[in-house]
């Protein structure tokens, strides 16, 4: 990279660098000292810093077990929803008759559920908190991904009709990757999703190495800088998930234009 | 007729949801190499029927011949090529991918594809854009692209709906020239559908001019243009006469041409 090209790149950068230090700034002085915000409403940020970093290996352990419930509920979510997309796009009366519940079932706060999957499948059992993460993944993703494979084109049907296309064939060369950048879009949502389901369905009750249970129990306890790291470990591990995904997508569906940096 | 390409007898189409007769009692032999143009006002069906010679739309009454066999038949045994306004190329395939498509799709094995997708990018003048994906391409050279893939496992007939109709004048000319090079080349049988007279009468060996509401094949004027055809051939009288008689043609055919 040149001199210059490092200089453009620094400047693009620049605005959001000087917003995440006035961010700092206020967390550390601003608000505590200034404002005068209580301790219990928000520790000051090196306060928080300090406490991560001496409990970093219990904050990450929980981090890790909810990261896995988490990531479970995203991995069931998401393949049991594309799978259920293709069968609703390949029988199209099925799709019909489905579709409108799927796009009601999509406007609805399912994290509500939550109290419910711990009732159905046991308050400590990692499955209440992989079921609710998978069904708040589910519906994005199936009504996405079926978006994806029915926008295709008339003319590019006529086509593969046109070299006596078989269903599997138009499926595998046509609908699926025309549907891939919509599948990605519902993914970027998903992952977002998987882990406040986890988190939410761990505040229900849960084992106590649940990150979401140690955020509870250390705001009880007035432990407010535990509570705040916990949180920044949640970020951290949402923001990783988020990252791989995208990283996927860029690996992937890389011709696509909303994926595309140099346009020619 | 034993030599024709295409045979269509007594073709009718009805669209019963819009209760619209898109085509009406067509009857038409298309013989080997000829270029065939259709051409008409919005709505006489053009389109339509050149679906239906390649079983994409079923007629209503009559039957479409092609090959000797029906329509269905041929479409089965892929012998014929399409192309179509839009380019209909696949963002994700590269230029070299999109013309084997159909290649693909016929079973072709990898080293029988490579060259001839080496053969087609090279006809087609797409030399050294072989990995660029279609959005990296202009509209005309993403039609090029198309009108390869068409071409690539060289079909006996070749179906193109408007395929210069979305491209510049300048762009037009230039791929009119480049199609009918090929066509020589291939010596294959084209059913080519326009708007444009003067792209229909520097084209084709015949025109096909249609009325519309119902769809009907109004008169046929054979083009006597020697071949092959050039730039200068667009400053011929000859052309000129022919444009006026395609264009007296499509107003007695009842044509708003405004």
């Amino acid at each position: 990279m040149t001199a210059t090209a490092l200089s453009r790149r620094a400047q693009d950068w620049l605005p959001a660098a000087l917003v995440f230090a006035f961010g700092l700034v206020a967390w550390q002085w601003l608000l505590p000292d200034v404002v005068h915000v209580q301790r219990f409403l928000l520790p000051r940020f090196s306060a928080v810093m300090s406490t991560f970093w001496i409990e970093r290996s219990s904050l990450f352990a929980a981090g890790w077990f909810t990261f896995k419930e988490a990531l479970g509920g995203f991995v069931l979510g998401c393949s049991t929803a594309f799978i259920g997309a293709l069968v609703l796009a390949r029988w199209k009366p099925l799709g019909r008759a489905v579709l409108p519940y799927a796009i009601a079932a999509n406007a609805i706060p399912i994290i509500a559920f939550a109290p419910i999957t711990n009732a159905w499948f046991g308050l400590l059992s990692p499955w209440s908190k992989i079921v609710i993460s998978a069904v708040l993944c589910f519906f994005p993703v199936l009504v996405n991904t079926l978006r994806g494979l029915t926008s295709v084109r008339p003319e590019s049907l006529e086509l593969m009709r046109s070299y006596a296309a078989s269903e599997a064939q138009i499926f595998r060369r046509v609908r699926i990757p025309t549907s891939l950048p919509f599948v990605f879009t519902a993914l970027k949502v998903a992952c977002v999703l998987s882990m406040i389901g986890a988190v939410v369905g761990d505040y229900f009750g849960g084992s106590t190495t649940a990150l979401g249970v140690q955020i509870q129990s250390s705001v009880a306890l007035s432990r407010y800088e535990t509570a705040w790291a916990a949180i920044l470990v949640a970020s951290i591990l949402g923001i990783a998930l988020y990252g791989s995904v995208a990283l996927a997508e860029r690996l992937v569906v890389g011709w696509h234009p909303s994926t595309r940096e140099h346009r020619e | 007729m034993s030599d024709s390409v295409v045979s269509i007898s007594g073709l009718s189409k009805t669209f019963a949801k819009a209760d619209i007769t898109a085509l009406d009692d067509i009857s038409l032999e298309i013989g080997q190499r000829e270029f065939v143009s259709l051409i008409g006002p919005s709505g006489c069906g053009k389109s339509t029927l050149l679906r239906a010679v390649g079983d994409i739309v079923e007629p209503t009454a009559g039957s479409v011949e092609v090959n000797g066999k029906p329509a269905r038949r041929a479409r089965l045994d892929g012998d014929y090529g399409i192309v179509f306004q839009a380019p209909v190329l696949y963002d994700w395939r590269t230029v070299a991918k999109n013309i084997a498509l159909p290649l693909e799709m016929l079973g072709w094995d990898r080293a029988r594809r490579v060259a001839r997708v080496k053969e087609m990018v090279e006809l087609v003048d797409l030399a050294g854009f072989e990995d660029h994906h279609p959005w990296q391409l202009s509209g005309g050279m993403q039609q090029r692209v198309s009108i390869a893939r068409a071409f690539s496992f060289s079909p006996a007939l070749l179906l193109m709906d408007e395929p210069f109709g979305a491209l510049d004048e300048m762009t037009r000319e230039r791929l009119n020239l480049e199609l009918l090079r090929l066509w020589l080349e291939t010596e294959s049988t084209v059913i080519f559908v326009t708007h444009s007279i003067s792209e229909a009468v520097f084209l084709s060996t015949r025109v096909v001019v249609m009325s519309a509401r119902p769809g009907r094949v109004s008169a046929i004027v054979p083009i006597d243009l020697p071949q092959p055809r050039m730039a200068a051939t667009r400053e011929e009288a000859r052309f000129f006469e022919l444009v006026t008689e395609v264009r007296e043609a499509l107003h007695a055919g009842g044509a708003d041409l405004a």
